[in-house]
């Protein structure tokens, strides 16, 4: 562990450019690249629209995977079977407002807000407005993504449907 | 019966359905009458309301209604619409409230329902009697088991004989709290679906589309080393096997042998090793507590109910609450929860709440993809009118009491209702 410790800074263009490369891969469904971003005990959260702030543990959350759970879910869209994503959606990332926002010399912390445009044939246009918050961790040098946790806006999902591609 | 709607052949085995009913405004129209205005409809759980004060405000069969706790600790159900203009006099989800103010002119309305204080009383005429201008409450109110459901038809049979034999299905849920209290974790989906809501009532309980629609979830199970395979007994196309039943009045259930763990109370590997220990405990509560037969009817099936016309009470990976209404021929709004034993430790809660997300809800690894076949098919109903009639014949062949959950005789046992109700209304 000695060689996370102190290491844990950033500048806002590392952290900004980190954010959109992140975003172009999910865009371009870019899965397994994408996981390589992630650590090995990263966490991935969508909390309910009514529940902002609470807890996975004793909230029901839309999404709340560990980092086995990640994996599957990668696994998952990358199957034909995988019916809401397939054929898959085409998807815009719009991650602006970036902001680091603490840290402990471990992680730091990172606000972004968002909007992500998805499109499937036969189907309208849906917009995912929200705030990401990252715990990002420096491992080999690399920013890697510990935590994080894709907030919506809406009072409901509504006519949002499902979260069927990582949001 | 008229064939309108359903038509059945009892002696060649068909059973088809009109598209009509999946697309048409006038169809919408006249089930809001015939159904949503006459049956008894969820509208929420006593645990919901824990103190005197507490409200929650939702839509049930389209009206506004406070769910609420009045300040002797009564629950009711108020429509929620000022006496004076209409405006709603209750305008957040929820809270705990003394009294509920309108923001349009200030009538102010006690926690019961009855009208407290009218700005400028002097400008009204001695016609004007304040005890007549409450909130209306539902026509009824009953509950079974903190289970409250709403009725807007006075004529209607109370709540305990319209549930008939789901009452059964409802205990072996409150059964699984030693003191039988289950409560509503906080927590809430709310989610549109672009599709016929009667679409969702067929899905809950069909697990004849299990092997195709959720693919990836049975790999998920089967990466975490669940067993998935079924078994080797002829016409089994799931990993356990199981059958769907008539509990009257059109309400419907599956009961399955379970294969994909349970809270309450069977360990699969996916709650990995430290849990075992606990889920072991809570079945031997069981055991103690309703005796090794009732502990195993409860701990080793999984049940997805449908209380007609529109409660799916899903007792599988997890309990889930599900309502779901109307908003267009073609789209539904569903509104689900995560229900537990109000017991549960802090590590039992978790364990809970991220087995329902293996499969179900708006995130999980299995709804999403039921939501995609359910707009696929509201998709291909635009063709009704020269692709008339769908099929659900499966299982004809046998008799009541050997239909499996992969045949569709509970499904009929709601269209049978549905048609029952709608012909009714003329």
């Amino acid at each position: 562990m000695s060689e996370r410790r102190n290491v844990a800074s950033a500048t806002q263009a590392e952290v900004e450019d980190f954010l959109y490369r992140e975003a172009a891969l999910l865009d371009a469904w870019q899965l397994d690249e994408w996981l390589a971003l992630t650590t090995a005990d990263c966490s991935y959260y969508v909390p309910p629209n009514d529940k902002l702030e609470a807890d996975h543990r004793s909230t029901l959350f839309t999404i709340a995977d560990n980092h086995t759970r990640l994996i599957e879910r990668v696994k998952r869209l990358k199957d034909p079977s995988a019916h809401a994503e397939y054929p898959p959606s085409r998807t815009r990332r719009l991650i602006s407002n970036v902001r680091i926002t603490g840290g402990d010399g471990d992680t730091i912390d990172v606000a972004a807000n968002f909007v992500v445009y998805r499109f499937r044939r036969d189907d309208d246009r849906r917009e995912f407005v929200g705030h990401y918050r990252y715990k990002l961790r420096r491992e080999d040098g690399a920013l890697k993504i510990a935590e994080r946790r894709a907030i919506l806006d809406g009072e409901e999902l509504g006519a949002l449907g499902a979260v069927s591609f990582i949001l | 019966m008229n064939d309108r709607y359903v038509v059945e052949d009892r002696t060649r085995n068909t059973f088809s359905l009109s598209r009509e009913t999946l697309v048409s405004p006038a169809v919408l129209e006249k089930e809001s009458r015939a159904i949503f205005d006459t049956c008894w409809i969820y509208v929420g759980h006593a645990s919901e309301l824990a103190r005197p004060g507490d409200f929650r405000t939702r839509q049930v069969a389209g009206r506004p209604v406070i769910f609420c706790r009045d300040k002797t600790g009564a629950i009711r159900a108020l429509l929620n619409s000022c006496r004076h203009r209409g405006a709603t006099v209750c305008r957040e989800r929820e809270g705990n409230a003394r009294q509920f103010m309108c923001m349009y002119h200030g009538w102010t309305y006690e926690t019961d329902g009855a009208l407290k204080n009218v700005p400028g009383p002097e400008a009204y005429g001695a016609g004007f009697d304040k005890r007549r201008f409450g909130l209306v409450p539902v026509p009824r109110l009953e509950h079974y088991r903190d289970f409250y459901f709403a009725c807007l038809d006075n004529a209607a049979p109370p709540l305990a004989d319209y549930l008939a034999g789901a009452k059964e299905y409802i205990d072996l849920v409150v059964e699984q709290s030693p003191s039988g209290r289950m409560e509503i974790i906080a927590g809430v989906q709310e989610y549109d679906i672009k599709a016929n809501w009667k679409l969702l009532v067929e899905n809950s309980v069909d697990d004849y589309h299990l092997p195709t629609v959720h693919t990836t979830w049975l790999n998920y199970m089967k990466n975490a080393g669940v067993n998935v395979r079924p078994p080797k007994e002829e016409g089994l196309l799931l990993p356990s096997k199981g059958w769907g039943k008539d509990l009257g009045n059109g309400h419907l259930t599956t009961d399955n042998i379970n294969f994909r763990g349970r809270p309450v109370a069977r360990w699969i590997s996916i709650y990995g090793e430290d849990a075992k220990a606990d889920i072991e405990a809570i079945r031997r509560e069981l055991v103690a507590r309703l005796g090794e037969a009732r502990a195993a009817r409860i701990a080793d099936t999984n049940r997805n109910l449908i209380v007609f016309p529109n409660l799916a009470l899903n007792d599988g990976s997890s309990v889930t609450v599900r309502t779901f209404f109307p908003t267009a021929p073609d789209r539904m709004r569903v509104t689900a929860w995560c229900l537990g034993p109000a017991e549960e430790t802090p590590a039992q809660r978790a364990r809970r709440l991220d087995a329902f997300l293996t499969f179900y809800g708006p995130g999980g690894f299995a709804t999403p993809d039921d939501v995609a076949a359910l707009e696929a098919v509201q998709q291909g109903l635009a063709a009704w009118r020269e692709v008339g009639w769908s099929d659900m014949s499966r299982g004809m062949t046998k008799p009541d009491s050997e239909q499996l959950n992969t045949d569709e005789g509970h499904m009929r046992v709601f269209w049978r209702r549905w048609s029952e109700l709608m012909d009714r209304a003329g």
